[in-house]
C-alpha cells in the first residue's frame, strides 16, 4: 500500500508503550522534530529509542527524554556539549544506554531492513565494546557477530515526498533516514513538501515508497 | 623548537598523498584542511554522508542540513556527493578511504589506538565513528601532544586506556617528533626541538633512527 498523508498527531499514534522507535538525524540535521513533539503529546512511554545521538539542547529527542518516556537509548554518541538532559538521566540511573559504533549502528539497521539474520563486522574487535559478542577469525582478521536492530516505528525527516511516499533528502540531513525507513514495521516521514505523483524524477528517488507508510507535511 | 598546532597541521597536510580520500576527525585534525593545497586534489569525507566537503560555512552559507561530523555548518565543493550512513561507513570498512586523521589519548608501539574513553567510572561512554574509522581507513594518522600535562608519554608500550582499535595507527604526529609505526616497530621520522637521545630517554618504547 502506498503512503497515507496524515497530521503529525495521527501519524505518531502508531507508537505504543514499550515500542522500539528509530529516530533519524545526526544532531539536528534530519531530526524529525515535529514528529517527536507529536509523540510527546501522544504520551507513549517505556520506549527504546535508536538514534545516533541522545538529544541536543532541550528540544526534539532531548524533550522526549526529559518527559520520561524513554527507558533505553541505543546510540553511538550520547555525550555532547549540549546533551545535558540525557547526561542527567544517565547519571541518575533513570535511563539505559547501549553504545554502538556508528558504522555498526547503521549496518545493524540496514541488516534489519534487508532481512539479514546477523553479520560479522571488524569494528570494535579487541575493544571493550566486544564484550559478550561472538567473535570469529576470517582470513586472519577478527570480526564480531552483530545482530539487526528492528524498529516498531521509524520517525524520519526528508525534504520532498510524492503522494506515493517516494523520498528525496537534502544534503547531510539524509544520514540515517534511508536505513531507518527500511528497518521499521511502520515508517513515518516528515517532509517539507508533498508533490504529485510523477513530479519526482524516478532517477533521483533515494528512498522508494515501499518503505514509507505515513507522510506528514510540515512546511519549511 | 617544538611545533605549534598550526605547524603540525601543515606537516600532516604535506604528507597526505595526492588525490587521496581523507576523513578528518573532530578537533585538531580539522585544522589540516586549512593547509591542503588545491593541487593536491584531496577529497574530504565526512561520516555523516558526504564526499567533497568544503570549508566551514559562514553567514548566508550556513545551512542546517549541511554539517560536518562535529555538527558544524560546512560548504560543498563542486563534485560533492551525498549518501546515507550505511554507505558512508561501508566506504570505511570496505577499505575505500585512503587516510583518516584522529586525535588520541594513547597510541601503543604496535599501533593500538585509544581515543574514545578514559575509562573513568563516571564517564558516559560515547564512541561515534572512531572505531569504524580506526579499522577501516587504509592509513590512520594520529595528531596529539607526545606528553600529557603531567609529562607522561602518550606513545606507550601498551595502552592503558580502553582501545578504539588494534594495530591500526601508521603515523603519529606530535609537537616534538613524527613517528612511523610498522611491523618492525616505531621509527622516528623527524624531530622538532628535541634530540633522539632525549626522546628515547623520555619514552618507554624502543625507537629506530630515521
Amino acid at each position: 500500500m502506498t503512503a497515507t498523508i496524515m497530521s503529525a498527531p495521527d501519524a505518531v499514534r502508531a507508537v505504543r508503550d514499550g515500542h522500539t522507535v528509530l529516530i533519524g538525524g545526526f544532531g539536528m540535521a534530519g531530526m524529525p522534530v515535529d514528529l517527536i513533539d507529536a509523540l510527546i503529546e501522544h504520551g507513549a512511554g517505556d520506549l527504546t529509542v535508536v538514534s545516533n545521538n541522545a538529544g541536543n539542547g532541550d528540544t526534539g529527542l532531548a524533550a522526549l527524554l526529559a518527559a520520561g518516556r524513554v527507558r533505553k537509548v541505543i546510540c553511538s554518541f550520547p555525550r555532547q556539549a549540549d546533551s545535558w538532559v540525557f547526561d542527567g538521566l544517565y547519571r541518575a540511573g533513570k535511563i539505559e544506554l547501549e553504545v554502538v559504533p556508528q558504522g555498526n549502528l547503521a549496518e545493524r539497521l540496514r541488516a534489519a531492513g534487508a532481512g539479514i539474520g546477523a553479520f560479522y563486522s571488524p569494528t570494535g574487535a579487541g575493544t571493550p565494546l566486544a564484550e559478550g559478542k561472538e567473535s570469529r577469525l576470517i582470513d586472519g582478521r577478527e570480526y564480531l557477530l552483530e545482530f539487526p536492530i528492528r524498529g516498531d516505528v521509524a520517525l524520519i525527516r526528508a525534504h520532498l515526498a510524492d503522494r506515493m511516499g517516494n523520498l528525496v533528502y537534502r544534503k547531510t540531513a539524509r544520514n540515517f533516514g534511508p536505513v531507518m525507513a527500511a528497518a521499521a514495521a511502520v515508517t513515518v516521514c516528515q517532509v517539507s513538501r508533498i508533490v504529485e505523483i510523477g513530479e519526482i524524477d524516478p532517477e533521483v528517488v533515494v528512498t522508494p515508497a515501499i518503505y514509507v507508510n505515513r507522510l506528514v507535511e510540515v512546511g519549511g | 623548537m617544538s611545533l605549534t598546532r598550526e605547524q603540525m597541521a601543515e606537516i600532516v597536510a604535506r604528507d597526505i598523498p595526492d588525490g587521496a580520500y581523507v576523513n578528518l576527525g573532530i578537533g585538531q585534525p580539522t585544522m589540516v584542511a586549512d593547509y591542503l593545497r588545491p593541487e593536491q586534489g584531496v577529497v574530504l569525507h565526512t561520516e555523516n554522508g558526504m564526499l567533497g566537503m568544503g570549508r566551514p560555512a559562514v553567514g548566508d552559507e550556513i545551512d542546517p542540513d549541511l554539517t560536518n561530523a562535529g555538527k558544524q555548518p560546512v560548504t560543498e565543493l563542486p563534485g560533492a556527493s551525498y549518501f546515507h550512513h550505511a554507505d558512508s561507513f561501508a566506504m570505511m570498512r570496505g577499505g575505500h578511504l585512503d587516510v583518516c586523521i584522529m586525535g588520541a589519548f594513547q597510541v601503543s608501539a604496535a599501533g593500538d589506538l585509544a581515543n574514545w574513553s578514559t575509562g573513568a567510572p563516571d564517564a558516559i561512554p560515547a564512541v561515534g565513528g572512531a572505531m569504524d574509522l580506526a579499522i577501516g581507513a587504509k592509513q590512520v594518522f594520529v595528531m596529539m601532544t607526545l606528553f600529557a600535562k603531567d609529562g607522561t608519554p602518550k606513545l606507550v608500550p601498551q595502552c592503558t586506556y580502553p582501545l578504539t582499535g588494534r594495530a591500526c595507527v601508521s603515523r603519529v604526529y606530535t609537537e616534538v617528533a613524527t613517528f612511523q609505526i610498522a611491523a618492525g616497530g616505531v621509527r622516528v621520522v623527524e624531530t622538532f626541538g628535541i634530540d633522539h637521545d632525549e626522546l628515547a630517554a623520555r619514552l618507554a618504547v624502543p625507537l629506530a633512527l630515521q
